[in-house]
């Protein structure tokens, strides 16, 4: 990490135990304050307010925190902060394009891929890692990628589509799920 | 909050489809976009200025006496601001009116692992952790409770000492018709015995609350929390404040599944605290804490005699179960009532005699899950009929067919059944997955296994026993066009805020996003009774669309004393208002409510939904009765490995009655999730525990309470699946909706185990079905032994007198014949309000169970 | 939510500074922390001052264009699967390291790590509130090693998915200290005990693995098989890797052969060279190995699965796993997880 991204020096007042920095996130500059042992989870929810991003177990077995640092995916309750002042940090507030949405928060809502959407946040952002390095993935590299993100609604075949779409609509390709994922399996007469 | 469409609503699909506007085409949820932009905000999510965090000291024992409670040094340290313990919060609380055995804090005894003896609260959480590690509690043993079994015999000391006798919480007895007659004409009769493990709802969001007081007296709790009204109901038994200086909001859920419909102790904890510290007082539960609040599936043992005819059709039925309940009685007396209640919905069974038990034991209380005691009862009957199809000679999908409940009726246990699809489900499945050709007659190895099921929409009577309405919806309109949706309905993932707006735009004719909708606020917004049962659909649902057609009259009425045609001639739709006969006549809704506005003054309406009456009257009957029934049929195909019993599902058909479903993309949601929640319950999940050696310990521990080691099924675990939705357009619910978010559950277990049969001749009676039972079952059978793994029996419990019942086509009345409490209980005063409610008052309330 | 305790965390910028840091005692070092942070959380690991190795720059690189492969300590598990040439030339151990928990994990977690990862029991990765309601284990704090309690010895098992593999591949380890740098097949590294489970000293770092080229794919055939529940997240509850060197008569001149999982330290199945050396792969050869494979390991009820199944598994992966090594079709059917490096 590079050292002169940490305020903390002389004279700073911030005592021992607890680390001052900046944090660039979603390209904002957040400059905090934190306790050295909390993780890029809280102080991304609690310093920078970024609630945005989840929690469901604190130990790295859910994939709820995921988010992005220098574009890749990383459980942020097991990423110590201070080895992540001075990267580029990405969260599912920084997702959207303006006012319009990112072709993945279109499709996962419009797909239903996301239910009660706490899962969503750490699954969008590997999803979109996932598209920022294959423009076309197939379901197997799509249930890879996000083979670490537990999500209790869905039954992850509409995400597993869903990311295909966006792909799609990334592409500037006018795919789109079968039809039956919006109105069921036509009866068999 | 209303939120945008991905599209105007005319584009939304195939308008002459349907007579309807929105209803029926897929549309984006109205929180949609808040949940995939970070802005949905939960509860841990909440957050206030000089927030004070808590954490709670949990018992480390499983079952003892509370000797002496140290807080010195927990308060001695920086940052600590108070505490709380038991004695500060006496009254007892708990969702059932007959159980309320819990309290915001252990007084005296402590029962189970995870039991919370005492708060800490600290300017950070950190500190509130250190702090309680820093309690010293010390503990008088008492003997642990491990089991149903240990539970009978181990009467005493009592869990709880309201219990009907010894650790035996509960005991039920049901006798509908002539079960002994009903066996004696059978041709074929199966007795088998069947586990079903219990298992958590594993919801991704930790329980989380945040109470902010705002006088001496009055305090507000954000929660989450699927029954905002039954939070506030405990909070003014435990606070000793009025109800009406309590506000509980619930936050939109991170997942529920009936594992944040019971009120909870540190829901009572921190609006106490914050009364105490006049400051805004936060928690937010570990996994591990979660794992302790349970109230997941009941493990249920059960054994099931069924007497079958030659053609396939059943004569008498005869189930018993026991229930492990764990440490409290949450739900716990509607559990042991489902695990027989709607045993009759699906099949034909003229006689059906059900007995239950369940014990107290310590371990974190069970409670309701996705499906709510019918999925054990489902397991064994699926699996047996499986059994009888073999033993008959009858395809397993015909024998379905033979015995299928006839729609209008009523069954033995005095359920009224409205309409039914299961044969259109069946039908599909069938013909979906190929079953004629294929089943039976795969390669070794590979097989289909059918089930199907029925589940309630929406509960017939509320947890508590009063004369008001189960829903309520109020409506504001302005000149601005705007409309604004008030219900205490909880979003929790299942879609119920777009029902809500759905419904009411339907009904205007308007665009869902002219709707703000101001949901689940005890103070803002109508009762509506929580996210659980089924019951959001049809009873909001209902509940707005009188709502908004009151709403809609009034426009009506003045817009067409306005324009000089009648108002029935009028047609709301594309968010204007028209005579049917002249459409160009027709002006912008908004004006629309402007004119109504400037004719009646402020606007605002009222809906409210009640359940019709059921006609069961006996003690036990309470527990059952639905609007109407949604159904299901699932066909699964496996594929084993012989040399290690390790399978996989390939591939799931399921086909669901709906009703109709009002926004499809989400319906196909609700049963994908149950379709997933049910593979997870029979392939892995499993709420287990570890006894240590006796002799060197009394404990009895959480075997993992971590989201690593409880297993749910992940991205790689998932089977295609086909969904079929079949319409069959039920006068109950709203536009013939009823309900998608259990029901699809429950065939799966069953299925998963006929099909494991199919593939390899081994039945497997419990769930869930891990490789090794497997294995065990193919290593008896090729050593000429019964190619069967399961319980061996059921425990000898004597259930006490049945209830007998007569049932409609012995011409019974509904009653039981034999109850000496009958008479006392027709003397309740019926008084009531609603006409539904008038005439179901007139009869005596022995139905509800809630009076005991 | 669960949280770390205060910690004094170093992030030296030179491997000097780091080894100096640890001698002086009651020092962890962590690189990735998925290892270390969990069980911090739990509180059962602890330190005052934990030394991070991630700000020292070149301990991650991965040197794969000489004929031995050198990877740095820090080196992701990610970074290791995206490298071509390891993903060529050292088939098995890409999928080995594939196989590790979960995509973002495995872009956190490092292969020091993973060789150094504590060892695992049902009983000890709880928190504290849960490892006092047991009155704690062997292993930690407490008197009895509760998966054996007549045991005088902790049954905590190895949890490496690189570490048998790595063996099977006759890797090296390079550990340095203030005093001394040392080079240690990997096979030394491990030690048969839950609690000392490591030959490590305390003031040494792991700083390098070295594969060497005579066990890549133009030298020997290698397989790796893993039985975890479900297709990602968990960690192995046995695994099975295998490495076979034969002549070009197909004849067997070298066989190393480790099972992850199921002991306290990845175990060698020595039959896998008394049996095979001097002889091609056959169908027999195999069933014995599988059979000695399963008699001489301990799985224990620490883990997923019951036990005893377990052990019997331990027979169909040797054999999967050799007959993968011998290029036999597959007998079972490919499970649902099978491993694939993407």
């Amino acid at each position: 990490m590079p050292a002169e991204k940490r305020i903390k020096g002389d004279g700073s007042g911030i005592p021992d135990g607890m680390t001052g920095a900046v944090l660039k996130v979603n390209g904002d500059d957040y400059p905090v304050v934190f306790p050295t042992n909390h993780t890029l989870l809280e102080v991304l929810r609690e310093e920078c307010k970024l609630t945005g991003t989840k929690h469901g177990c604190e130990l790295g077995e859910c994939g709820a925190c995921a988010v992005l640092v220098d574009g890749q995916p990383v459980l942020s309750c097991l990423q110590i902060t201070t080895d992540v002042v001075g990267k580029s940090i990405e969260t599912v507030e920084g997702l959207q394009h303006g006012n319009d949405l990112h072709p993945l928060q279109e499709t996962f809502a419009d797909l239903g891929a996301a239910q009660c959407g706490y899962c969503t946040p750490g699954i969008l952002m590997v999803a979109e890692a996932l598209l920022e390095k294959e423009a076309d993935p197939d379901d197997e590299q799509i249930t890879a990628a996000l083979s670490g993100n537990i999500c209790r609604c869905t039954g992850y075949n509409r995400i597993v589509e869903a990311v295909k779409w966006a792909a799609a609509k990334k592409r500037g390709d006018d795919w789109r799920p079968d039809e039956e994922l919006f109105m069921g399996t036509e009866i068999p007469k | 909050m209303a939120k945008a469409l991905s599209k105007p609503p005319e584009e939304q699909g195939d308008a002459t489809e349907t007579e309807f506007n929105l209803v029926g085409k897929p549309f984006r949820r109205v929180d949609g976009r808040a949940k995939v932009t970070g802005q949905t905000r939960f509860a841990d999510d909440v957050h206030f200025p000089r927030t004070v965090y808590v954490k709670l000291v949990r018992s480390t024992v499983p079952h003892a006496r509370i000797r002496d409670i140290d807080l010195s040094a927990a308060l001695a340290m920086d940052g600590v601001l108070g505490t709380l313990v038991g004695a500060e919060m006496p009254d007892s609380f708990g969702i059932m009116p007959v159980s309320e055995d819990e309290h915001a804090l252990a007084i005296d005894t402590v029962r189970f692992v995870g039991d919370s003896v005492a708060a800490v609260a600290a300017v950070t959480e950190d500190i509130a952790h250190a702090a309680a590690l820093a309690v010293k509690v010390e503990y008088e043993p008492l003997p642990t409770i491990a089991s149903v079994a240990e539970a009978l015999a181990t009467p005493e000391p009592q869990i709880h000492d309201y219990a009907d006798e010894g650790n035996i919480h509960k005991k039920v007895s049901l006798k509908f018709g002539e079960v002994e007659a009903g066996f004696e004409e059978a041709d074929l009769i199966l007795e088998d015995n069947f586990f079903y493990e219990g298992s958590n709802h594993l919801a991704l969001e930790q329980h989380s609350s945040v109470a902010v007081a705002e006088d001496d007296d009055r305090v507000t709790v954000y929660s989450s929390t699927q029954c905002p009204h039954y939070v506030h109901r405990a909070l003014t038994k435990t606070l000793g404040i009025p109800s009406s200086r309590i506000r509980v909001i619930a936050c939109s859920n991170g997942g529920a599944f009936g594992g944040k419909s019971d009120p909870f102790n540190h829901e009572a904890v921190v609006a106490k605290l914050a009364l105490k510290l006049g400051r805004p007082v936060k928690i937010t539960l570990t996994r591990e804490e979660v794992f302790y609040c349970h109230r997941g599936r009941h493990p249920v043992q059960m054994n099931l005699k069924t007497g079958f005819r030659q053609d396939g059709t059943m004569a008498s039925q005869h189930l018993r179960t026991t229930l492990d309940g764990g440490a409290f009685g949450s739900y716990g007396v509607a559990s042991t009532f489902y695990t027989g209640a709607l045993q009759t919905t699906t099949y034909k069974l003229p006689n059906y005699w059900f007995e239950s038990a369940r014990a107290f034991t310590n371990k974190p209380p069970c409670g309701p899950k996705r499906g709510h005691g019918t999925p054990q009862p489902r397991f064994a009957y699926e699996v047996q009929l499986d059994k009888a199809a073999h033993e008959l000679g009858i395809d397993p999908a015909e024998l379905r067919l033979r015995n299928l409940v006839e729609p209008n009726t009523i069954t033995a246990n005095w359920l009224r059944i409205g309409t039914i699809g299961l044969k259109e489900c069946i039908d599909a499945v069938v013909k979906g997955s190929g079953w004629k050709a294929r089943y039976g007659k795969l390669p070794e190895g590979r097989g289909l296994g059918i089930a199907c099921s029925a589940y309630m929409t929406g509960a017939g009577l509320p947890i508590y026993w009063n004369h008001m309405p189960q829903s309520g919806v109020q409506i504001k309109l302005d000149r601005s066009g705007n409309v604004a949706v008030f219900c205490g309905e909880t979003e929790i993932g299942q879609g119920s805020d777009s029902v809500l707006a759905v419904v009411v735009a339907e009904v205007l004719g308007i665009d869902i996003r002219d709707i703000r909708l101001c949901v689940g606020d005890t103070d803002l917004t109508p009762v509506d009774l929580g996210s659980y049962s089924s019951r959001v659909t049809l009873m909001v649902g209902q509940a707005a669309k009188q709502a908004a057609e009151r709403a809609r009259d009034k426009i009506s009425n003045a817009v067409s004393e306005h324009m000089e045609v009648p108002a029935e001639s009028l047609v709301f739709t594309g968010g204007r208002v028209f005579p049917a006969h002249d459409p160009d006549k027709g002006i912008a809704f908004n004006e629309a409510v402007i004119i109504a506005e400037s004719r009646f003054g402020t606007l605002g309406t009222t809906g409210s939904y009640i359940p019709p009456r059921s006609p069961g009257r006996f003690r036990g009957a309470g527990v059952g009765p639905s609007p109407t029934y949604s159904y299901s049929a699932a066909v699964l195909e496996v594929e084993v490995d012989p040399k290690t019993g390790l399978y996989d599902v390939d591939k799931v058909w399921i086909a669901h009655d709906i009703g109709r479903a009002l926004n499809p993309v989400l319906a196909l949601g609700q049963i994908e999730g149950s379709v997933y929640m049910g593979l997870g319950e029979a392939m892995m999940e499993e709420q287990a525990f570890r006894r240590l050696p006796k002799h060197l310990s009394s404990s009895l521990v959480h075997k993992f309470p971590s989201m690593l080691e409880y297993k749910s099924p992940g991205f790689h675990d998932m089977p295609e699946m086909t969904c079929y939705m079949i319409e069959t357009d039920d006068e109950r619910g709203p536009y013939g909706a009823k309900e998608a978010g259990q029901g699809p559950l429950l065939p799966i277990t069953p299925a998963l185990a006929n099909a494991i049969f199919d593939a390899v001749g081994v039945r497997v009676d419990q769930v869930p079905i891990h490789p090794d039972l497997v294995l065990k079952g193919l290593h008896a059978q090729a050593t000429g032994h019964e190619a069967r793994v399961g319980p061996a029996e059921f425990p000898d419990i004597d259930f006490g007198e049945p209830l007998i019942v007569h049932t409609p086509e012995q011409g019974g009345d509904g009653r039981a014949a034999n109850d000496p409490k009958a008479k006392r209980k027709s003397l309740r005063s019926s008084s009531g309000t609603m006409k539904e409610r008038d005439e179901a008052l007139k009869e005596h309330s022995s139905a509800t169970l809630t009076t005991d | 939510m669960l949280r770390l305790p205060p910690i004094n965390l170093q992030s030296p910028e030179t491997i000097q500074e780091a080894l100096k840091l640890i001698a002086a005692g009651d020092v962890r070092v962590v690189a990735g922390g998925t290892d270390l942070w969990p069980n911090m959380k739990r509180r059962h690991q602890k330190a005052e001052t934990v030394v991070s190795l991630m700000s020292i720059p070149d301990l991650d690189i991965i040197d794969s264009n000489s004929s031995d492969i050198r990877i740095g300590a820090t080196a992701t598990l990610a970074d290791i699967i995206r490298d071509d040439n390891i993903r060529d030339r050292f088939p098995a151990f890409a999928k080995a390291v594939a196989s590790i928990s979960s995509p973002p994990l495995r872009n956190m977690g490092t292969i020091g790590g993973n060789l150094c990862v504590d060892t695992r029991c049902n009983y000890y990765n709880q928190t504290e509130e849960w490892r006092r309601s047991i009155d704690f284990c062997l292993k930690e704090e407490g008197e009895i090693c509760w998966v054996a309690t007549k045991s005088p010895r902790c049954w905590a098992h190895t949890a490496s998915d690189s570490a048998p593999m790595l063996c099977a591949l006759d890797a090296k380890v390079r550990l340095a200290s203030v005093a001394r740098e040392r080079e240690l097949p990997l096979r030394d590294f491990y030690v048969d005990d839950g609690i000392d489970y490591l030959s490590r000293q305390p003031d040494e770092i792991l700083t390098e693995v070295v594969v060497p080229g005579t066990s890549d794919d133009a030298h020997c055939r290698s397989a790796f098989w893993k039985l975890r529940r479900r297709g990602s997240i968990d960690f192995s509850t046995l695994s099975v890797a295998a490495a076979v060197w034969t002549d070009d008569n197909n004849v067997v001149t070298r066989a190393s052969m480790y099972l992850g999982a199921v002991g306290s330290a990845p175990i060698p199945v020595a039959e896998a060279e008394s049996v095979l050396v001097g002889n091609k792969i056959t169908e027999h050869g195999i069933a014995r190995i599988a059979r000695a494979a399963h008699k001489i390991a301990r799985p224990m009820d620490n883990t997923d699965f019951a036990t005893s199944w377990r052990g019997k598994m331990i027979e169909q992966y040797v054999t999967a796993a050799l007959r993968e090594v011998a290029g036999l079709p597959p007998l079972r059917m490919q499970p649902r997880h099978t491993l694939k490096v993407l």
